[in-house]
């Protein structure tokens, strides 16, 4: 039951990163990987939230770890900052390795804030 | 005096129709994409299983799916770009869909808030830079290995 609920999940924030990825790519360019930034940002949020605002395990199975956990992505991250490193864009590497990390942890402080609030 | 290296008048910009950028996003990479990221999913609820977390430890179970999977990105951009450019149609499955769910983002962010949490601030930063650095070597390895092994070198 968990193993299909983690599946289910997958299935559908997968091909929601690929879709967020060519929309945002459309809006911002591709000169810098915003598209990986706002699903790991967005992504890292919902999944803290619902981590502390949902406690039943078939739940968490099927949102956190299903569809967070492949609605963000770090391999891409890891790629597209070794692009910028190979493109001797040094500072833009640097640059999206810390704006996925603050911006991830900023998101997961206020979804951790949200569900305190909301389930207090 | 005037400015007068710009053009008197400026094209304006014209962006193509959102529907002209989600062409690639057909229903067959949807599709692959959807089964990929449910394979690359199960595969990290399988670590977790073998590696189970418990509050104030080292979440390995994370750790190895992000740096594994950095590794194999490395591998599979340089073969889709460089060795067989003809395997570029197994990016969607492959790339975005099984390495994209195997890895997580959220999990790791996840993980450094519980053991900051916890009171394990030494253990949250750790990690933190450990997965990083770990996943940015492993895919840079992944990169130079592949072109060492596989590209041919052109005469």
């Amino acid at each position: 039951m968990i193993l299909l609920l983690v599946a289910a999940g997958a299935a559908v924030g997968a091909p929601a990163r690929f879709l967020t990825d060519l929309v945002v790519a459309h809006y911002a360019g591709r000169f810098l990987p915003w598209g990986t930034l706002v699903v790991n940002v967005f992504g890292s949020g919902l999944a803290v939230f619902l981590a502390v605002a949902v406690t039943d395990a078939d739940w968490t199975a099927l949102l956190v770890t299903g569809f967070c956990g492949a609605l963000t992505t770090y391999s891409t991250l890891s790629y597209e900052t070794l692009l910028l490193v190979e493109n001797g864009r040094w500072r833009h590497a640097l640059w999206n390795v810390a704006a996925n990390l603050a911006g991830g942890l900023a998101a997961g402080l206020l979804g951790f804030a949200l569900a305190h609030l909301l389930t207090a | 005096m005037p400015d007068t290296s710009q053009p008197p008048h400026r094209e304006p910009e014209r962006r193509p129709p959102l529907r002209h950028a989600l062409r690639s996003a057909s229903v067959p990479a949807l599709a692959a994409v959807a089964v990929g990221g449910a394979i690359g999913a199960l595969a990290r609820y399988g670590l977790t299983v073998a590696f189970p977390a418990s509050p104030g430890t080292f979440p390995l179970a994370t750790f190895t799916a992000n740096t594994l999977g950095g590794l194999l990105i490395g591998v599979l951009m340089i073969t889709v770009t460089e060795v067989a450019p003809g395997l570029g149609r197994i990016r969607p499955f492959v790339g975005v869909g099984i390495l994209g769910g195997f890895t997580t983002f959220s999990t790791y962010i996840l993980d450094i808030g519980r053991a900051a949490n916890a009171g394990a601030t030494a253990l949250a930063v750790v990690y933190a830079f450990a997965t990083m650095a770990a996943a940015l070597l492993a895919a840079a390895l992944g990169m130079f290995a592949t072109r060492r092994l596989l590209v041919r070198r052109r005469a």
